[in-house]
């Protein structure tokens, strides 16, 4: 696998960041995991400042999992330094574990026990004494709408009140840091949004998150994104500053035939993505006005009547021209990934 | 390790079961299922019992007789006694399987034959002991015997007395159900240790677990303390149902029988968590776990005895903590043997323990990989 240079800066290239001289809540330099043969992390650096939701977007099998675990010490770096909240890891993952707190991708409290029972759980292990635990449940309860839910069996809740309790079970013992793995892949929009509201509290409190995410609603919402792409920081900086990095130009093709002119654009010089959008089509291009006219020009010999117009980019058009090295050619119906 | 940790997660482990009904129901119908199905035993030729030699008699025709017995390999006399007190403290301790008894006044019922000639006083703890002795009964002995070498036509009475010590009814269960106590125990708490620790793993508890500061050592006690109690549990049905159904006697101390047996469930549970540590899934944990039960039960001596294995056999069952387990419980209820008595048993049982957990422990790592 061989990387092409990222048309967008990586961190390493970015101007000093607006939280400087403000400590860090995590430093990694050159942060690597090997899986056998596989590099699932390769070289990363990374800066998180505290008090903030810092997001690592990428596709699935990015590292972005792997990279989240080696942070919280479950899994030993191949090679690199991590130092989070102060402790470097892995040697003093022990002490980090009581000031962190982690939310898994998969549900990973007791399904076999109530609200009240897993709560109480996780409030042992964390040793408190029994009345600071009855306190201290109370108030996550009454805050994360658990309330009427305490007597239920976890196994029984839906996806959002099961991400909701998961999140109350990972700040129970209000940790500096907040690590969140792909949180809201199984949850609809609105428990998303009640979900992120959470998130934005606990950042007011003074708590850093690291959220992971393959959905584009939640990456824009980080004050902070990191894109990761097999394995390698492609990208780093707020959604605002990347989309204003973009290189490209995104533009927006109307047209009564919306893959015919898709068929015909896959693979001209200078698309870098295409996809449908209702009946429109969204074409990411490597070069301004020039690939504007080009491309008119181009559908009108396929015998295309559409109507080129330029659009504002969006994360996704940032996200797809990060991970991407080649516009991928072949079916017209995979241009869609 | 941390009290209130290790405390919260045997409450945890303890809700959990109560909510898992066919588990718990299990707990206590295995025991009861087995206790009423086994009512048979298997019986089996053997060779090489371990055994002493009472000569009271010391003369030509009781040499003889010893020689003669003693070529027939069922017996191996490694003993020669001179106090017939010898015989029952050898017995207890599990040193010897049978003895032969050569009374002082063997010429003369040679002679009249108005009593039996000679005695074997066998171990009827263990019934397959007592199938060799009805065997070792029908040898002919007549050329010893009569060193005329003429068949007495008229003889009414057999060369040898059997005196089943123990179980002298020979009744099956007052075998079967104390190593029955050892079969249940087994399959239930290895088992059920070596699911529980990957349950954990495999349903994803455990990442989220590792990221908190719970220790590996607090997770596998706290997991692994409820069990104790339910293998106590156990003990009990069987100890009650034997005594209550079969009539199975209970000759040595009742606290002999528990120590023995809270052994016998630790060094289980110590091989279910070392399981633990080999497999991904509850699937595999279980699939190793049965791994271990056919050798448990096939040379342990529960089925088939020990003493007519070959030594490659004999080798793995005194690895085997069953084995161990069997000699005891069989020991202390049926021939009312302490523990005194067994101590080896009981040390070959901690060996085990210690070795397990050694082992279990340095294979368990709070990480992921």
């Amino acid at each position: 696998m061989t990387q092409q240079p990222s048309p967008l800066p990586a961190s390493g290239h970015l101007p000093p960041q607006a939280e400087e001289g403000k400590e860090l809540a995590i430093r990694a330099r050159g942060l690597t995991r090997k899986f056998g043969n596989v590099v699932a992390v390769d070289h990363l650096d990374l800066n998180v400042g505290r008090a903030q939701v810092y997001g690592f977007l990428g596709p699935n099998g990015s590292g972005k999992s792997t990279t989240i675990r080696m942070l919280c010490g479950l899994l030993l770096p191949t090679a690199g330094e991590i130092e989070v909240l102060g402790f470097r890891i892995p040697e003093q993952a022990e002490q980090l574990k009581r000031r962190i707190g982690y939310m898994t991708q998969r549900f990973s409290l007791y399904e076999d026990l109530t609200v009240d029972e897993n709560l109480d759980f996780v409030a042992a292990v964390h040793e408190f004494t029994r009345a600071q635990a009855r306190t201290r449940i109370t108030e996550l309860l009454d805050r994360y709408w658990l309330g009427d839910l305490r007597g239920r069996l976890a196994g029984t809740l839906s996806g959002g009140q099961k991400q909701r309790l998961a999140l109350a079970a990972s700040v129970l013992h209000k940790p500096d840091l907040l690590l969140l793995d792909e949180p809201t892949s199984a949850v609809d929009p609105q428990s998303r949004r009640e979900f992120w509201d959470s998130l934005f509290d606990l950042v007011d409190a003074g708590t850093t998150i690291l959220v992971s995410t393959h959905l584009m609603d939640e990456a824009e919402r980080c004050h902070r994104l990191a894109i990761l792409d097999h394995g390698k920081l492609v990208a780093d900086g707020s959604p605002r500053e990347l989309m204003d990095a973009l290189p490209g130009v995104a533009l927006l093709v109307e047209c009564d035939a919306p893959r015919k002119a898709q068929a015909a654009l896959t693979g001209f010089p200078d698309v870098v993505a295409l996809a449908q959008v209702g009946a429109n089509l969204r074409v990411l291009t490597r070069d301004g006005d020039n690939a504007r006219d080009a491309i008119a020009q181009h559908l009108k010999e396929a015998g295309i009547d559409a109507r080129v117009e330029p659009t504002p980019p969006n994360l996704e058009d940032v996200f797809v021209a990060a991970t991407k090295r080649e516009p991928r050619a072949p079916k017209p119906a995979e241009a869609h990934a | 390790m941390n009290l209130r940790r290790l405390l919260s997660i045997v409450v945890k482990e303890l809700r959990q079961l109560r909510r898992d009904r066919l588990t718990f129901a299990m707990m206590v119908g295995i025991p009861t299922m087995q206790l009423l199905l086994f009512g048979y035993a298997i019986n089996l030729d053997i060779r090489n019992l371990d055994a002493a030699v009472l000569d009271q008699a010391q003369t030509v025709h009781s040499r003889e007789v010893v020689a003669q017995l003693g070529q027939t390999d069922v017996m191996n006399f490694k003993y020669r006694l001179a106090d017939p007190q010898q015989i029952d403290e050898l017995l207890r301790a599990g040193k010897i399987s049978a003895a032969l008894v050569i009374p002082p006044d063997f010429e003369r019922r040679l002679a009249t034959r108005d009593r039996v000639p000679l005695q074997i006083v066998v171990d009827g703890s263990d019934q397959v002991i007592q199938q060799a002795a009805r065997q070792l009964a029908g040898l002919p002995l007549d050329s010893a015997l009569n060193p005329g070498g003429a068949v007495n036509p008229n003889q009414t009475l057999g060369n040898v007395e059997i005196v089943n010590f123990y179980n002298p009814e020979r009744r099956a269960p007052v075998n079967t159900v104390p190593g029955l106590i050892g079969v249940i125990l087994t399959m239930t708490m290895v088992l059920f240790t070596a699911m529980a620790l990957v349950r954990e793993r495999e349903r994803g508890n455990l990442e989220f677990l590792i990221a908190t500061p719970v220790s590996a050592g607090e997770l596998t006690i706290g997991k692994v303390l409820p069990f104790i109690a339910i293998g106590l549990v156990q003990v009990t049905v069987v100890l009650v149902l034997g005594v209550l159904i079969f009539n199975v006697p209970i000759r040595g101390s009742l606290i002999d029988v528990y120590t023995s047996s809270l052994v016998f469930i630790v060094a289980s549970l110590a091989l279910g968590v070392f399981i633990s540590t080999l497999a991904q899934t509850q699937f595999q944990s279980m699939q190793i776990a049965f791994f271990t039960f056919l050798p448990q039960i096939l040379l342990s001596g529960f089925m088939f005895p020990y003493a007519g294995m070959p030594w490659p056999a004999q080798w793995i069952a005194e690895i085997l903590p069953m084995t161990h387990f069997i000699r005891l419980i069989r020991g202390i209820m049926l021939r009312g043997a302490g523990l005194r008595d067994l101590w080896p048993e009981l040390a070959a049982l901690g060996m085990f323990i210690v070795i397990m957990m050694t082992i279990a422990i340095s294979r368990t790592s709070k990480r992921l990989d």
